[in-house]
Protein backbone atom coordinates (compact mmCIF):
# COMPACT_ATOMS: atom_id res chain seq x y z
CA UNK A 1 0.00 0.00 0.00
CA UNK A 2 2.81 2.52 0.81
CA UNK A 3 4.53 4.43 -2.44
CA UNK A 4 7.41 6.12 -2.17
CA UNK A 5 5.87 9.33 -1.36
CA UNK A 6 3.71 7.98 1.57
CA UNK A 7 5.81 7.57 4.97
CA UNK A 8 5.48 6.36 8.47
CA UNK A 9 7.61 8.86 10.19
CA UNK A 10 9.70 7.17 13.01
CA UNK A 11 8.99 9.65 16.10
CA UNK A 12 12.48 11.74 16.73
CA UNK A 13 13.32 11.93 19.92
CA UNK A 14 11.44 14.40 20.83
CA UNK A 15 9.26 13.32 23.72
CA UNK A 16 6.23 15.50 23.03
CA UNK A 17 5.65 12.68 20.08
CA UNK A 18 4.37 10.23 22.30
CA UNK A 19 2.29 12.12 25.31
CA UNK A 20 -1.07 14.36 24.45
CA UNK A 21 -3.22 11.93 22.83
CA UNK A 22 -6.46 11.11 23.97
CA UNK A 23 -6.66 9.89 27.50
CA UNK A 24 -9.26 7.15 26.63
CA UNK A 25 -9.10 6.77 23.38
CA UNK A 26 -12.52 5.00 22.80
CA UNK A 27 -14.55 7.32 24.56
CA UNK A 28 -12.37 10.51 23.69
CA UNK A 29 -12.67 9.68 19.81
CA UNK A 30 -16.65 9.13 20.18
CA UNK A 31 -17.36 12.55 21.49
CA UNK A 32 -15.04 14.20 19.04
CA UNK A 33 -16.94 12.43 16.67
CA UNK A 34 -20.16 12.95 17.44
CA UNK A 35 -19.47 16.86 17.88
CA UNK A 36 -17.69 16.95 14.35
CA UNK A 37 -20.67 15.13 12.96
CA UNK A 38 -22.88 17.86 14.27
CA UNK A 39 -20.68 20.41 13.00
CA UNK A 40 -20.94 18.92 9.35
CA UNK A 41 -24.60 18.21 9.80
CA UNK A 42 -25.53 21.87 10.72
CA UNK A 43 -23.17 23.67 8.80
CA UNK A 44 -21.82 27.19 11.01
CA UNK A 45 -22.58 25.83 14.59
CA UNK A 46 -19.09 26.04 16.34
CA UNK A 47 -18.18 22.48 17.64
CA UNK A 48 -16.13 22.43 21.21
CA UNK A 49 -13.16 20.06 20.86
CA UNK A 50 -11.10 21.24 23.40
CA UNK A 51 -9.12 19.62 26.39
CA UNK A 52 -9.04 16.37 24.37
CA UNK A 53 -5.53 16.23 23.43
CA UNK A 54 -2.12 18.39 23.93
CA UNK A 55 -0.59 18.32 20.78
CA UNK A 56 2.75 19.45 19.41
CA UNK A 57 2.63 23.24 18.14
CA UNK A 58 1.73 23.80 15.55
CA UNK A 59 -1.05 21.33 15.63
CA UNK A 60 -3.86 23.35 16.84
CA UNK A 61 -6.65 21.36 19.57
CA UNK A 62 -8.92 21.08 17.09
CA UNK A 63 -7.12 19.70 14.13
CA UNK A 64 -5.16 17.25 16.52
CA UNK A 65 -8.58 15.69 17.94
CA UNK A 66 -10.16 15.28 13.86
CA UNK A 67 -7.22 13.56 13.28
CA UNK A 68 -7.10 11.57 16.26
CA UNK A 69 -10.73 10.83 15.43
CA UNK A 70 -10.55 10.08 12.08
CA UNK A 71 -7.38 8.89 10.20
CA UNK A 72 -5.59 5.77 10.22
CA UNK A 73 -3.31 3.71 7.86
CA UNK A 74 -6.34 3.99 5.56
CA UNK A 75 -6.35 7.78 5.47
CA UNK A 76 -2.77 9.37 4.05
CA UNK A 77 -2.40 12.86 5.64
CA UNK A 78 -1.29 15.85 3.45
CA UNK A 79 0.63 18.62 5.24
CA UNK A 80 1.17 21.82 3.36
CA UNK A 81 4.38 22.80 5.69
CA UNK A 82 5.80 19.67 6.25
CA UNK A 83 9.38 21.14 7.10
CA UNK A 84 7.33 22.82 9.95
CA UNK A 85 5.85 19.94 11.57
CA UNK A 86 8.07 17.18 12.14
CA UNK A 87 6.78 16.70 15.75
CA UNK A 88 3.29 17.29 14.91
CA UNK A 89 3.91 14.37 11.83
CA UNK A 90 5.32 12.15 14.30
CA UNK A 91 2.94 12.86 16.99
CA UNK A 92 0.35 12.23 14.38
CA UNK A 93 1.90 8.93 13.38
CA UNK A 94 2.47 7.51 16.61
CA UNK A 95 -1.12 8.31 17.89
CA UNK A 96 -2.63 7.07 14.65
CA UNK A 97 -0.63 5.40 12.16
CA UNK A 98 -1.68 7.50 9.55
CA UNK A 99 0.62 7.87 6.27
CA UNK A 100 1.94 11.17 5.84
CA UNK A 101 1.65 11.53 1.82
CA UNK A 102 3.04 14.18 0.08
CA UNK A 103 1.32 13.75 -3.20
CA UNK A 104 -1.93 16.01 -2.34
CA UNK A 105 -3.74 13.79 -4.89
CA UNK A 106 -3.40 11.08 -2.54
CA UNK A 107 -4.42 12.76 0.97
CA UNK A 108 -7.84 11.63 2.66
CA UNK A 109 -7.28 14.68 5.02
CA UNK A 110 -5.52 18.56 4.23
CA UNK A 111 -3.58 20.00 7.31
CA UNK A 112 -3.23 23.15 5.99
CA UNK A 113 -1.30 26.49 6.83
CA UNK A 114 -3.14 29.55 8.21
CA UNK A 115 -4.28 31.99 4.52
CA UNK A 116 -3.25 28.78 3.07
CA UNK A 117 -3.56 30.31 -0.87
CA UNK A 118 -6.57 28.88 -2.28
CA UNK A 119 -5.61 28.21 -5.89
CA UNK A 120 -3.38 25.71 -4.99
CA UNK A 121 -6.99 23.52 -3.71
CA UNK A 122 -7.71 22.52 -7.19
CA UNK A 123 -5.04 19.86 -6.90
CA UNK A 124 -6.91 18.16 -4.12
CA UNK A 125 -9.12 15.42 -4.37
CA UNK A 126 -12.92 16.57 -5.56
CA UNK A 127 -13.99 12.72 -6.13
CA UNK A 128 -15.34 10.94 -9.14
CA UNK A 129 -19.28 11.25 -10.75
CA UNK A 130 -19.20 7.47 -9.71
CA UNK A 131 -17.72 7.87 -6.12
CA UNK A 132 -17.90 11.58 -5.27
CA UNK A 133 -17.12 10.74 -1.46
CA UNK A 134 -13.22 9.93 -2.70
CA UNK A 135 -12.37 13.49 -2.06
CA UNK A 136 -10.21 15.40 0.15
CA UNK A 137 -11.13 17.07 3.85
CA UNK A 138 -9.48 20.14 4.36
CA UNK A 139 -8.64 21.05 7.85
CA UNK A 140 -7.90 25.35 7.76
CA UNK A 141 -6.95 27.02 10.87
CA UNK A 142 -7.73 30.53 11.30
CA UNK A 143 -7.22 33.62 13.63
CA UNK A 144 -10.41 33.20 15.33
CA UNK A 145 -14.18 31.90 14.76
CA UNK A 146 -15.67 35.00 15.69
CA UNK A 147 -15.38 38.53 15.20
CA UNK A 148 -14.61 38.80 11.37
CA UNK A 149 -17.01 40.03 8.37
CA UNK A 150 -20.14 38.09 8.36
CA UNK A 151 -20.98 35.38 5.86
CA UNK A 152 -24.06 33.96 5.17
CA UNK A 153 -24.74 30.33 4.66
CA UNK A 154 -27.77 28.53 3.35
CA UNK A 155 -28.12 24.75 2.50
CA UNK A 156 -28.67 21.11 4.05
CA UNK A 157 -28.51 21.05 7.59
CA UNK A 158 -29.22 25.14 8.08
CA UNK A 159 -33.07 25.85 9.05
CA UNK A 160 -32.86 29.12 6.62
CA UNK A 161 -29.64 30.76 6.84
CA UNK A 162 -27.52 31.31 9.10
CA UNK A 163 -23.88 33.48 9.92
CA UNK A 164 -20.43 33.00 10.92
CA UNK A 165 -17.53 35.77 10.85
CA UNK A 166 -14.63 34.49 10.79
CA UNK A 167 -11.50 36.19 11.04
CA UNK A 168 -8.26 35.31 8.67
CA UNK A 169 -9.89 33.17 5.54
CA UNK A 170 -7.35 33.22 2.81
CA UNK A 171 -8.01 35.66 0.26
CA UNK A 172 -10.60 34.33 -2.68
CA UNK A 173 -12.00 31.91 -0.32
CA UNK A 174 -15.77 32.72 -0.73
CA UNK A 175 -15.03 32.88 -4.22
CA UNK A 176 -13.01 29.07 -4.53
CA UNK A 177 -16.30 27.77 -2.15
CA UNK A 178 -18.85 28.87 -4.55
CA UNK A 179 -16.83 27.20 -7.38
CA UNK A 180 -16.41 24.35 -5.21
CA UNK A 181 -20.31 24.39 -4.42
CA UNK A 182 -21.21 24.81 -8.41
CA UNK A 183 -18.96 21.23 -8.85
CA UNK A 184 -21.37 19.53 -6.04
CA UNK A 185 -21.80 16.66 -5.78
CA UNK A 186 -18.10 16.65 -6.15
CA UNK A 187 -15.86 18.68 -3.97
CA UNK A 188 -13.85 19.31 -1.10
CA UNK A 189 -15.60 19.45 2.98
CA UNK A 190 -13.79 22.46 5.26
CA UNK A 191 -13.61 22.37 8.47
CA UNK A 192 -12.42 25.48 9.96
CA UNK A 193 -10.33 25.35 12.86
CA UNK A 194 -9.10 27.45 15.53
CA UNK A 195 -7.64 26.84 18.78
CA UNK A 196 -9.97 23.54 20.64
CA UNK A 197 -13.07 24.91 18.06
CA UNK A 198 -14.40 24.12 14.70
CA UNK A 199 -16.67 24.78 12.00
CA UNK A 200 -17.60 22.46 9.29
CA UNK A 201 -18.44 23.53 6.29
CA UNK A 202 -19.14 20.45 3.68
CA UNK A 203 -19.49 20.92 0.47
CA UNK A 204 -23.63 21.52 -0.12
CA UNK A 205 -22.96 24.86 1.59
CA UNK A 206 -23.80 28.10 0.43
CA UNK A 207 -21.54 30.52 1.19
CA UNK A 208 -22.19 34.19 0.62
CA UNK A 209 -20.70 37.83 1.58
CA UNK A 210 -23.90 38.93 4.17
CA UNK B 1 -10.43 -15.51 35.45
CA UNK B 2 -11.89 -13.06 33.76
CA UNK B 3 -13.36 -13.60 30.03
CA UNK B 4 -12.48 -10.63 27.58
CA UNK B 5 -15.21 -8.06 26.85
CA UNK B 6 -16.29 -6.58 24.14
CA UNK B 7 -15.05 -2.99 23.14
CA UNK B 8 -17.57 -0.53 23.67
CA UNK B 9 -20.56 -1.00 21.56
CA UNK B 10 -19.39 -4.15 20.24
CA UNK B 11 -17.33 -3.20 16.99
CA UNK B 12 -13.62 -2.49 17.31
CA UNK B 13 -12.13 1.34 16.77
CA UNK B 14 -10.71 0.88 13.48
CA UNK B 15 -13.57 -0.34 12.23
CA UNK B 16 -15.89 2.33 14.17
CA UNK B 17 -13.75 5.07 12.42
CA UNK B 18 -14.35 3.72 9.06
CA UNK B 19 -17.52 3.91 9.61
CA UNK B 20 -17.54 7.34 11.09
CA UNK B 21 -16.26 9.17 7.52
CA UNK B 22 -18.35 7.13 5.85
CA UNK B 23 -21.42 8.51 7.76
CA UNK B 24 -19.36 12.09 7.53
CA UNK B 25 -19.23 12.01 3.11
CA UNK B 26 -22.84 10.85 3.77
CA UNK B 27 -23.47 13.56 5.91
CA UNK B 28 -21.78 16.00 2.92
CA UNK B 29 -23.24 14.62 0.07
CA UNK B 30 -27.21 14.31 1.67
CA UNK B 31 -29.03 10.95 -0.56
CA UNK B 32 -25.53 9.64 -2.27
CA UNK B 33 -24.85 6.06 -1.05
CA UNK B 34 -21.45 5.89 0.44
CA UNK B 35 -19.74 2.70 0.24
CA UNK B 36 -18.18 1.11 3.98
CA UNK B 37 -16.46 -1.95 5.01
CA UNK B 38 -20.16 -3.66 6.32
CA UNK B 39 -18.31 -6.28 9.09
CA UNK B 40 -20.24 -9.31 10.25
CA UNK B 41 -22.08 -8.64 12.93
CA UNK B 42 -23.63 -10.77 15.42
CA UNK B 43 -27.05 -11.37 13.75
CA UNK B 44 -27.73 -12.22 10.41
CA UNK B 45 -28.18 -10.04 7.24
CA UNK B 46 -31.74 -8.46 7.20
CA UNK B 47 -31.77 -7.99 10.46
CA UNK B 48 -30.75 -4.82 10.53
CA UNK B 49 -26.97 -5.14 10.64
CA UNK B 50 -26.27 -1.66 8.81
CA UNK B 51 -28.52 -0.09 11.21
CA UNK B 52 -27.04 -1.51 14.01
CA UNK B 53 -23.12 -0.96 12.71
CA UNK B 54 -23.97 3.12 12.22
CA UNK B 55 -25.85 3.28 15.89
CA UNK B 56 -22.52 1.42 17.37
CA UNK B 57 -20.09 4.05 15.71
CA UNK B 58 -22.03 7.14 16.96
CA UNK B 59 -23.88 5.82 20.42
CA UNK B 60 -22.06 6.99 23.16
CA UNK B 61 -22.38 6.50 27.01
CA UNK B 62 -24.74 9.50 27.19
CA UNK B 63 -26.75 8.67 24.71
CA UNK B 64 -30.57 7.29 25.79
CA UNK B 65 -31.64 4.56 22.97
CA UNK B 66 -34.70 3.76 21.31
CA UNK B 67 -35.40 1.10 18.95
CA UNK B 68 -38.31 0.19 16.52
CA UNK B 69 -39.44 -2.52 14.46
CA UNK B 70 -42.27 -1.38 11.77
CA UNK B 71 -43.20 0.90 14.77
CA UNK B 72 -43.08 -1.58 17.59
CA UNK B 73 -40.73 -1.13 20.57
CA UNK B 74 -41.57 -4.83 21.76
CA UNK B 75 -41.13 -6.66 18.63
CA UNK B 76 -38.03 -9.61 18.47
CA UNK B 77 -36.05 -7.00 16.36
CA UNK B 78 -36.25 -3.97 18.65
CA UNK B 79 -35.73 -5.86 21.88
CA UNK B 80 -32.94 -7.60 20.69
CA UNK B 81 -30.95 -4.90 19.46
CA UNK B 82 -32.20 -2.85 22.38
CA UNK B 83 -31.02 -5.61 24.94
CA UNK B 84 -27.68 -5.91 22.26
CA UNK B 85 -26.45 -1.96 22.91
CA UNK B 86 -28.02 -2.01 26.58
CA UNK B 87 -25.30 -4.97 27.17
CA UNK B 88 -22.52 -3.84 25.05
CA UNK B 89 -22.91 -0.08 25.80
CA UNK B 90 -24.69 -0.30 28.62
CA UNK B 91 -26.22 2.48 27.39
CA UNK B 92 -30.23 3.36 28.82
CA UNK B 93 -32.64 2.84 26.80
CA UNK B 94 -36.26 4.15 26.24
CA UNK B 95 -39.65 3.51 24.10
CA UNK B 96 -40.61 7.24 24.38
CA UNK B 97 -39.43 8.98 21.21
CA UNK B 98 -39.36 12.12 22.87
CA UNK B 99 -36.88 10.68 25.41
CA UNK B 100 -34.74 8.88 22.89
CA UNK B 101 -31.22 10.75 21.41
CA UNK B 102 -30.57 7.93 18.88
CA UNK B 103 -33.53 6.16 17.53
CA UNK B 104 -32.79 3.01 15.49
CA UNK B 105 -35.80 2.02 13.02
CA UNK B 106 -36.96 -0.76 10.80
CA UNK B 107 -39.33 0.56 8.48
CA UNK B 108 -40.85 3.21 10.63
CA UNK B 109 -40.38 6.72 11.39
CA UNK B 110 -42.39 7.90 14.89
CA UNK B 111 -45.29 9.53 14.98
CA UNK B 112 -44.35 12.20 17.23
CA UNK B 113 -42.06 14.50 15.60
CA UNK B 114 -38.56 14.57 15.55
CA UNK B 115 -36.69 17.00 17.03
CA UNK B 116 -33.20 19.03 17.10
CA UNK B 117 -30.36 17.04 18.27
CA UNK B 118 -32.01 13.72 17.37
CA UNK B 119 -30.74 11.24 15.37
CA UNK B 120 -32.65 8.38 13.89
CA UNK B 121 -30.94 5.14 12.56
CA UNK B 122 -32.89 3.52 9.27
CA UNK B 123 -32.09 0.03 8.74
CA UNK B 124 -31.68 -0.75 5.08
CA UNK B 125 -32.19 -3.82 3.03
CA UNK B 126 -31.66 -2.34 -0.45
CA UNK B 127 -30.23 0.79 -0.26
CA UNK B 128 -30.22 1.54 -4.41
CA UNK B 129 -33.76 3.15 -5.73
CA UNK B 130 -32.59 1.87 -8.96
CA UNK B 131 -31.73 -1.77 -8.40
CA UNK B 132 -35.04 -3.66 -9.12
CA UNK B 133 -34.57 -1.88 -12.41
CA UNK B 134 -31.03 -2.20 -13.08
CA UNK B 135 -29.12 -4.59 -11.59
CA UNK B 136 -25.59 -4.16 -12.20
CA UNK B 137 -24.20 -1.50 -9.85
CA UNK B 138 -21.77 -0.27 -12.73
CA UNK B 139 -24.54 0.98 -14.34
CA UNK B 140 -26.15 2.22 -11.68
CA UNK B 141 -23.66 4.42 -10.29
CA UNK B 142 -23.24 5.75 -13.98
CA UNK B 143 -26.91 6.63 -13.68
CA UNK B 144 -27.03 8.46 -10.72
CA UNK B 145 -23.23 10.26 -11.53
CA UNK B 146 -24.72 11.57 -14.47
CA UNK B 147 -28.07 12.20 -12.93
CA UNK B 148 -30.36 9.82 -15.25
CA UNK B 149 -33.44 9.08 -13.69
CA UNK B 150 -35.76 8.47 -16.25
CA UNK B 151 -36.47 4.93 -15.57
CA UNK B 152 -37.50 5.65 -12.49
CA UNK B 153 -40.34 7.33 -13.76
CA UNK B 154 -40.97 5.11 -16.28
CA UNK B 155 -41.78 2.70 -13.34
CA UNK B 156 -43.57 5.20 -12.13
CA UNK B 157 -45.81 5.68 -15.29
CA UNK B 158 -45.79 1.46 -15.44
CA UNK B 159 -47.83 1.69 -12.11
CA UNK B 160 -50.87 4.33 -13.37
CA UNK B 161 -51.05 2.51 -16.94
CA UNK B 162 -51.63 -0.49 -14.84
CA UNK B 163 -53.33 0.67 -11.72
CA UNK B 164 -54.68 3.97 -12.53
CA UNK B 165 -52.61 5.30 -10.06
CA UNK B 166 -48.85 5.10 -8.88
CA UNK B 167 -48.93 1.86 -6.84
CA UNK B 168 -45.94 1.82 -5.35
CA UNK B 169 -47.06 1.98 -1.12
CA UNK B 170 -43.59 1.72 0.78
CA UNK B 171 -39.77 2.19 -0.14
CA UNK B 172 -41.20 5.37 -1.99
CA UNK B 173 -38.24 6.97 -3.88
CA UNK B 174 -37.63 10.44 -3.18
CA UNK B 175 -35.17 13.00 -4.71
CA UNK B 176 -32.90 14.84 -1.80
CA UNK B 177 -31.73 18.76 -2.62
CA UNK B 178 -32.74 18.11 -6.40
CA UNK B 179 -29.97 15.55 -6.86
CA UNK B 180 -29.79 11.97 -5.79
CA UNK B 181 -32.71 10.01 -5.91
CA UNK B 182 -32.84 7.91 -2.85
CA UNK B 183 -34.55 4.82 -1.32
CA UNK B 184 -35.84 5.94 1.91
CA UNK B 185 -36.03 2.42 3.12
CA UNK B 186 -38.71 0.27 3.50
CA UNK B 187 -41.24 2.94 5.44
CA UNK B 188 -44.24 3.67 4.14
CA UNK B 189 -45.02 6.24 1.82
CA UNK B 190 -47.15 7.72 4.58
CA UNK B 191 -43.60 8.70 5.98
CA UNK B 192 -41.93 10.37 3.28
CA UNK B 193 -43.25 13.40 4.42
CA UNK B 194 -41.73 13.72 7.60
CA UNK B 195 -37.79 13.32 6.14
CA UNK B 196 -38.24 16.09 4.68
CA UNK B 197 -36.82 19.40 6.42
CA UNK B 198 -36.94 17.35 9.69
CA UNK B 199 -34.91 18.92 12.30
CA UNK B 200 -32.95 15.59 13.58
CA UNK B 201 -30.29 14.24 11.70
CA UNK B 202 -31.18 10.83 9.50
CA UNK B 203 -28.48 8.05 8.75
CA UNK B 204 -29.54 5.19 6.70
CA UNK B 205 -27.29 1.65 6.90
CA UNK B 206 -27.30 -1.13 4.63
CA UNK B 207 -24.93 -3.83 5.96
CA UNK B 208 -25.34 -6.56 3.46
CA UNK B 209 -25.38 -4.42 0.87
CA UNK B 210 -22.43 -2.35 2.32
CA UNK B 211 -23.72 1.34 1.88
CA UNK B 212 -24.48 4.54 4.51
CA UNK B 213 -26.07 7.63 3.75
CA UNK B 214 -27.22 10.47 5.28
CA UNK B 215 -29.65 13.70 5.45
CA UNK B 216 -28.25 16.50 7.46
CA UNK B 217 -31.75 18.05 9.35
CA UNK B 218 -33.33 20.53 7.14
CA UNK B 219 -32.66 18.83 3.57
CA UNK B 220 -35.30 19.14 1.05
CA UNK B 221 -36.58 15.65 0.28
CA UNK B 222 -39.06 15.41 -2.10
CA UNK B 223 -41.04 12.42 -3.18
CA UNK B 224 -41.22 11.75 -6.74
CA UNK B 225 -44.55 12.21 -8.46
CA UNK B 226 -46.43 13.57 -11.68
CA UNK B 227 -47.88 16.87 -12.41
CA UNK B 228 -51.66 15.12 -12.67
CA UNK B 229 -50.45 12.35 -10.80
CA UNK B 230 -49.10 14.09 -6.97
CA UNK B 231 -47.68 12.08 -4.00
CA UNK B 232 -50.51 11.03 -2.16
CA UNK B 233 -50.41 9.02 1.17
CA UNK B 234 -52.40 6.49 2.62
CA UNK B 235 -55.46 7.70 4.38
CA UNK B 236 -57.52 5.47 7.01
CA UNK B 237 -61.35 5.76 7.41
CA UNK B 238 -61.25 4.72 10.67
CA UNK B 239 -59.23 5.97 13.70
CA UNK B 240 -56.93 3.60 15.47
CA UNK B 241 -59.09 1.35 17.37
CA UNK B 242 -57.28 1.17 20.75
CA UNK B 243 -56.21 5.02 20.73
CA UNK B 244 -58.60 6.61 18.30
CA UNK B 245 -56.07 8.71 16.94
CA UNK B 246 -56.19 9.95 13.58
CA UNK B 247 -53.88 10.91 11.20
CA UNK B 248 -51.75 7.89 12.41
CA UNK B 249 -50.26 5.01 10.04
CA UNK B 250 -52.50 1.98 11.39
CA UNK B 251 -51.63 -1.90 10.92
CA UNK B 252 -54.69 -4.35 10.47
CA UNK B 253 -54.84 -7.06 12.94
CA UNK B 254 -56.57 -10.23 12.33
CA UNK B 255 -58.51 -10.92 15.74
CA UNK B 256 -60.78 -14.42 14.67
CA UNK B 257 -60.96 -16.82 11.88
CA UNK B 258 -64.57 -15.30 11.12
CA UNK B 259 -63.04 -12.31 9.16
CA UNK B 260 -63.15 -9.98 12.28
CA UNK B 261 -60.25 -7.47 12.25
CA UNK B 262 -59.00 -4.39 13.99
CA UNK B 263 -56.62 -1.53 12.77
CA UNK B 264 -53.85 -0.15 15.48
CA UNK B 265 -51.25 2.20 15.67
CA UNK B 266 -48.32 0.69 13.97
CA UNK B 267 -46.10 3.15 16.38
CA UNK B 268 -47.12 1.48 19.66
CA UNK B 269 -45.20 4.43 21.71
CA UNK B 270 -47.57 7.21 20.68
CA UNK B 271 -50.58 4.22 20.91
CA UNK B 272 -49.71 3.78 24.85
CA UNK B 273 -49.32 7.60 25.26
CA UNK B 274 -52.26 8.55 23.93
CA UNK B 275 -54.49 5.75 26.33
CA UNK B 276 -52.21 7.02 29.45
CA UNK B 277 -53.42 10.41 28.62
CA UNK B 278 -57.62 8.77 28.47
CA UNK B 279 -57.93 8.69 24.36
CA UNK B 280 -60.00 5.00 24.14
CA UNK B 281 -60.67 4.02 20.72
CA UNK B 282 -63.81 2.14 19.89
CA UNK B 283 -62.06 -0.90 19.99
CA UNK B 284 -60.71 -0.88 23.53
CA UNK B 285 -63.29 -1.89 26.16
CA UNK B 286 -63.68 0.89 29.14
CA UNK B 287 -62.36 -2.34 31.68
CA UNK B 288 -59.43 -3.26 29.07
CA UNK B 289 -58.30 0.98 29.34
CA UNK B 290 -58.02 0.56 32.87
CA UNK B 291 -55.90 -2.60 33.05
CA UNK B 292 -53.62 -1.02 30.13
CA UNK B 293 -53.31 1.93 32.55
CA UNK B 294 -52.28 -0.17 35.44
CA UNK B 295 -49.90 -2.34 33.32
CA UNK B 296 -48.18 0.98 32.45
CA UNK B 297 -48.31 2.86 35.99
Amino acid sequence: MSTPNETRVEPASSGHVFEGGFADPVMDSQAVFRRVMNALAEPGTIADLAGFVSPPTPLSQATAAILLTLADYDTPVWFAKPENNDDAIGWMSFHTGAPRTADVFRASFAVLEKMSPVEAWSSFLIGTSDYPDRSTTLLLPVESLVGGEPLKLTGPGIETQTVIAPVGLPEGFVAVMAENRAAYPLGLDVLLVCGGEAIGLPRTTRIEEA
Amino acid sequence: MTLPEYNFAYLDEQTKRMIRRAILKGIAIPGYQVPFASREMPMPYGWGTGGVQVTAAILGPDDVLKVIDQGADDTTNAVSIRAFFAKTANVATTTKTADATVIQTRHRIPEAPLSAGQVIVYQVPIPEPLRFLEPRETETRVMHGLEEYGLIHVKLYEDIAQHGHIATTYAYPVKVEDRYVMDPSPIPKFDNPKMNGSPALQLFGAGREKRIYALPPFTNVVSLDFEDHPFEVQKFKQPCALCNATGVYLDEVVTDDRGGRMYVCSDTDHCETRREEGHHGPGLPISGAQTVKEDAA
